[in-house]
């Protein structure tokens, strides 16, 4: 009963507010600062200028379509070491680590 | 003999009064009585965000101190000279760092390529060979002066396209042997006669080798795959045979799950006349039986195995595992063939390495900025250090094995 109840709620809140979503808290972002500097990081660098995967500098992104990147960070590149991170990550934390990403903030600190 | 004489001095003059400080400093500091701190019990411990390192020692499991401006060391690693004096550290940004563990600073330190990935030292101590990314292939350098040496480029097809170099080791008779991660290659460079090496090439030896291992003895070189199911096998006493497949298809029927961080092989176990490998791809660690090269048997892990590493004593294997599951180390007997232990040291955990008679293993967990140290029988912990997002641990005793 009360989860059926907070479900509604939930549901009421996201109609009235389609952005909450996309909205990731302060400790997550810093997490998932964390994953990107070190466990993607252990294949593109600590600073992102690569190794075993290319480079993510923003030099380097800004070469790359951000639908090209969505696709290979959501799924993966077949044939390459890529793994797909749908299953890790949401689409909203995939879509605000791109930002970073494009950015360039992702060594601030 | 050492002591301090007093000296007294009855004029106040202030800068009389240093000069004989300063000399009387001198003096103890070139007498016999400087205490030397002895390098066997050493280690060295990756700080892979700050691009620092910490020098530990295993007696008393403590720091004795930090040595920075070493680049990026996401991915490093470490060799030792013969006489544990040096450590050379290799760096992701091409950074070649020779250490000197007495003073605990940088004695020379070279940027030798864009991107690396390792290193080995030679059989006789003198040269240090390092795998580039960028460009592509193996540069070897004076272990003394940090001089070029020789210059050994992956190039694999007639367009000049070079690649990646992979599974670097030192092999008996002054070789290395590395692996073309982009070629599907195993190249073995003999140093033996002179600084120009003889190079052999064994060509589709398989699709994307990620890394390799020789064994301890130096005489087999194995190189895991990422891009099929298999390993592939180079004899060195016995080159002439070439490269054979061994495990060919291990992962056939299965679903090939997501592989979050690569396997490393560096640690490859081998125990009890078996050879412990991590499959890709499946949460499994294959076991190898080493009188025919087959398959004995597959052991159900908690994740995408990352280091499986044999003990000393080789009577148990220490197996940690890839993002999403690296909070786990699991430990298998080399007899029984099962998972004997769970433990959980953290998030993150990244590296093991064994005491040199296995007593203890020193565990990195990089996200709660810890090293925790285990009793190898009771799994106790016996020490915690802290230390900045440690990742590689690398003992001295490693100066004198091979392939280490």
């Amino acid at each position: 009963m009360r989860k059926a109840r907070r479900a509604w709620l939930l549901f009421c809140i996201s109609i009235l507010t389609p952005t909450a979503m996309a909205e990731i808290t302060v400790s997550r972002q810093v997490e998932l600062k964390n994953l990107l500097e070190q466990d993607c990081g252990s294949c593109h660098g600590l600073t992102l200028k690569g190794g075993l995967g290319p480079a993510l500098t923003i030099d380097a992104m800004k070469k790359k379509p951000r639908a090209v990147m969505l696709a290979t960070i959501s799924d993966g590149r077949p044939g390459t070491p890529m793994p797909p991170w749908k299953n890790i990550l949401t689409a909203e934390e995939i879509a605000w680590l791109l930002d970073v990403l494009y950015k360039g903030s992702y060594r601030e600190k | 003999m050492c002591y301090i004489k007093v000296v007294t001095v009855k004029n106040r003059n202030y800068k009389k009064w240093l000069t004989i400080l300063a000399v009387a400093v001198l003096a103890t500091g070139t007498s016999s009585c400087v205490t030397v701190r002895a390098t066997g019990d050493l280690g060295i411990v990756i700080e892979r965000a700050t691009g620092s390192v910490q020098i530990i020692e295993t007696t008393n499991r403590t720091v004795l101190g930090r040595v920075d401006k070493l680049g990026d060391l996401s991915h490093a690693s470490v060799v030792y000279s013969r006489d544990q004096k040096y450590a050379y550290v290799f760096g992701r940004d091409g950074g070649l760092t020779k250490i000197d563990l007495t003073s605990r600073s940088i004695d020379k330190r070279v940027l030798q390529a864009g991107n690396s990935i390792g290193g080995a030292i030679s059989t006789n101590g003198r040269l240090i060979a390092v795998s580039n990314y960028k460009p592509g292939g193996v540069r070897v350098f004076s272990a003394e002066t940090l001089e070029l040496v020789a210059d050994i480029p992956a190039t694999y097809d007639k367009q000049g396209r070079r690649s990646k170099v992979v599974g670097l080791v030192d092999a008996p008779g002054q070789k290395f042997v590395f692996s073309l991660f982009d070629a599907g290659e195993i190249w073995v460079a003999d140093f033996s006669k002179s600084n120009q090496p003889d190079i052999t090439k064994f060509r589709q030896i398989g699709n994307q080798p990620y890394d390799a291992l020789i064994s301890p003895e130096g005489r087999y070189y194995i190189a895991g795959l990422f891009g099929e199911d298999g390993l592939a096998l180079l004899d060195l006493w016995h080159q002439d045979a070439g490269v054979k497949r061994i495990l060919n298809g291990y992962g056939r029927g299965k679903k090939k799950l997501p592989v979050y961080k690569m396997p490393h092989l560096e640690g490859w176990a081998i125990a009890g006349g078996y050879t412990f490998v991590p499959a890709v791809g499946l949460h499994e660690v294959l076991v190898i039986n080493r009188s025919n090269w087959r398959e004995k048997k597959r052991i159900a892990v908690y994740g995408q195995p990352v280091f499986v590493m044999a003990s000393p004593d080789q009577r148990k294997v220490w197996v940690n595992f890839a993002f999403p599951n690296n909070d786990t180390v699991q430990v298998i007997d080399t007899e029984t063939l099962k998972v004997v232990k769970q433990i959980k040291p953290g998030k993150a955990v990244m590296h093991m390495e064994f005491t040199p008679r296995g007593e203890e293993v020193w565990v990195s967990v990089r996200d709660e900025n810890l090293v925790k140290v285990y009793d190898t029988s009771t799994y106790n912990v016996t020490a915690l250090l802290k230390m900045k997002k440690p990742s590689g641990i690398f003992m001295s005793a490693r100066a004198h094995r091979i392939g280490l």
